[in-house]
């Protein structure tokens, strides 16, 4: 198994494996989902370069455009440039999932951990409580969480985290524990090795993969949840934009006869899921052969 | 039956390990009693000698060496290294890698008793960094001592596992075990998994280690073959218990109990034709 890859790719540990398969780097599903996400960040990140306009400057005399030389998708309701709210509004839409994937792969990560390693009444009492989480929909945990705290990003994205926290526990910890059983581990702890560098050092790197692929699924479900409270208007509040608030702000139009309003962002939406949920179904396929 | 310790004990320097009428008991059924895997089993292996513990499996041997080395509690009884007793109460981290140092174990697996993420190098490392005050050319100088201990080539030293052979990866195994300079090693099945001439590669291996650098070896085994190849002495064990121990020549030539004489008769070798079935005759071969 000679694996002479790209060192590019070998920092997410996963892929150092699989690339000896030579099955990762030349799976089109696989090129294709991660050029439109790296696409997507990078609009997000350079978005006052890429935008043709400030996204918040409304124009009366210019309402509903159709696109143009000015307006390269037209403008809304409020006169609004509609390219360059589509392109500001990656960055919120995708910090949201970013920051409730973050927060929840590294909590539950670190329960699951915990609780493979001590078992027992630690293992019992952390299974119990997500099970008790499991029974709340994200999307509601989210409404309570705005409703007592306040709208805006912090609210949801806390409580979506939170609600994410058991699905990342309860696949890391099998995981974890099948580890645990295994000779090395015993090896290690014989051998002396503290605890927690034993879960640092040892578990952790061997459930890796299983974590990236979590939280790349996990990535799209979470967008997805947001824009829909943001659609509901419980999220990041106008005049900032979120691909979620754009499709609600252009259902006005729909009757006026112009439905690419809301389209724009939607499409925008359902290609960031798409490419996170198909990378993540091929890394989930790769991981397992 | 031959509850006596194996082995004279001499006055004069402590044996490298003892055990005395060791148990243990899993909780679960068997009527409600729980399962009795170890029962009162004592034996002492001397400074820089080898003592094989012979069985089928389930006869406890394994459980046996899950004590010694710490990863199961004993119900009863008592484990002394080089002269000092253990307690069974919850280890603490320094007193864990206290033991480290008198008691180090290599698994029958090969594929799993190395962490797949962690190159030869850094395996033998982590064990020295652990145990000893050494700076990094130390380290390094001590890691390619240990590798040439154990007859492996300097150039796997950067590999991962997967690059590996079984015995190479048994051969990395048995340098980490010594890393920790211990004063016993137990070895569970240990070229139980390995071709036949790796097998005695490995064993020849051993017995030159132990000629170094004067380590003791507790050898767990179902292979009467391999047993009488390392072993000064030799515990028969069976359900738990003891049922024959003395001197290897004593036990391989010349078996007082019957179950040993029934494991000696499944060994295979020419002429052989498997014995008729009685009972659970020992089906390892």
């Amino acid at each position: 198994m000679a694996g002479t890859g790209t060192p590019l790719l070998s920092a997410a540990g996963l892929l150092e494996e699989k690339r000896a398969g030579g099955g990762l780097l030349r799976d089109p599903v696989v090129l294709v989902s991660t050029g439109i996400i790296v696409l997507l960040v990078v609009i997000a990140v350079f978005a006052p370069f890429i935008a043709t306009a400030n996204p918040d400057s409304s124009n009366i005399l210019a309402v509903n455009e159709a696109p143009s030389a000015a307006h390269l998708l037209g403008t809304d309701s409020l006169g609004r440039d509609l390219f360059s709210r589509l392109v500001y509004g990656a960055r919120l839409s995708l910090l949201g999932p970013a920051l409730i994937v973050c927060i929840s792969s590294a909590a539950g990560t670190v329960l699951a951990l915990a609780a493979a390693w001590f078992g027992g009444f630690f293992d019992q009492m952390v299974s119990r409580a997500a099970d008790v989480l499991f029974a709340f929909p994200g999307i509601i945990f989210a409404i309570v969480a705005v409703s007592v705290f306040g709208r805006g990003l912090v609210a949801p994205v806390i409580a979506l985290a939170i609600a994410a926290t058991p699905y990342v526990l309860r696949v890391t910890r099998s995981v974890a524990l099948r580890q645990r059983r295994l000779p090395y581990v015993a090896a290690c702890y014989v051998e002396g090795v503290p605890a927690w560098r034993i879960g640092l050092r040892h578990l952790l790197p061997n459930v890796a993969p299983i974590i990236l692929v979590q939280a790349t699924l996990a990535f799209g479900y979470a967008l997805v949840t947001l824009a829909a409270i943001s659609y509901l208007g419980l999220g990041v509040q106008p005049p900032s934009a979120t691909w979620g608030l754009m499709v609600a702000t252009g259902q006005a139009a729909i009757l006026g006869g112009h439905p690419e309003q809301s389209l724009y962002a939607g499409v925008m939406i359902v290609l960031a899921v798409v490419a996170f949920n198909l990378l993540g179904n091929r890394l989930a396929a790769h991981l397992e052969t | 039956m031959a509850d006596r310790p194996v082995g004279l004990r001499e006055p004069g320097p402590p044996p490298a390990l003892e055990v005395e009428h060791l148990v243990k008991v899993f909780p679960g059924p068997r009527s409600a009693g729980g399962f009795l895997a170890v029962d009162d089993v004592s034996f002492c292996v001397p400074q820089g000698r080898s003592l094989a513990v012979v069985g089928e499996s389930g006869s406890g041997k394994t459980t046996l060496a899950r004590m010694i080395v710490g990863l199961e509690r004993p119900s009863a009884g008592r484990i002394a290294v080089a002269g000092s007793a253990r307690s069974w109460r919850r280890v603490s981290s320094a007193e864990r890698k206290r033991r480290a140092r008198e008691v180090q174990i290599v698994f029958q697996d090969p594929y799993s008793s190395l962490d797949p993420r962690q190159s030869v190098r850094r395996c033998i490392e982590e064990a020295l960094v652990l145990h000893f005050d050494l700076d990094r050319a130390g380290r390094t100088a001590r890691v390619e001592e240990l590798l040439e201990q154990v007859r492996l080539d300097r150039r796997h030293a950067d590999s991962l596992p997967k690059r590996l052979s079984g015995g190479q990866r048994q051969r990395v195994a048995i340098a980490r075990a010594l890393a920790c300079a211990p004063k016993v090693v137990i070895c569970d099945e240990a070229v139980a998994s390995l071709d036949v001439s790796i097998q005695a590669q490995v064993l020849n291996l051993m017995s030159d280690i132990r000629n170094e650098t004067g380590v003791s070896y507790l050898f767990i085994s179902h292979d009467l073959a391999v047993v009488r190849q390392v072993s000064d002495d030799i515990v028969v064990m069976r359900r738990g218990r003891i049922v024959e121990a003395g001197p290897a020549d004593r036990v391989l030539d010349a078996p007082e109990h019957p179950y040993t004489r029934r494991l000696l008769a499944a060994i295979p070798r020419p002429g052989w034709r498997p014995a008729p079935s009685q009972e659970e005759v020992g089906t390892s071969s």
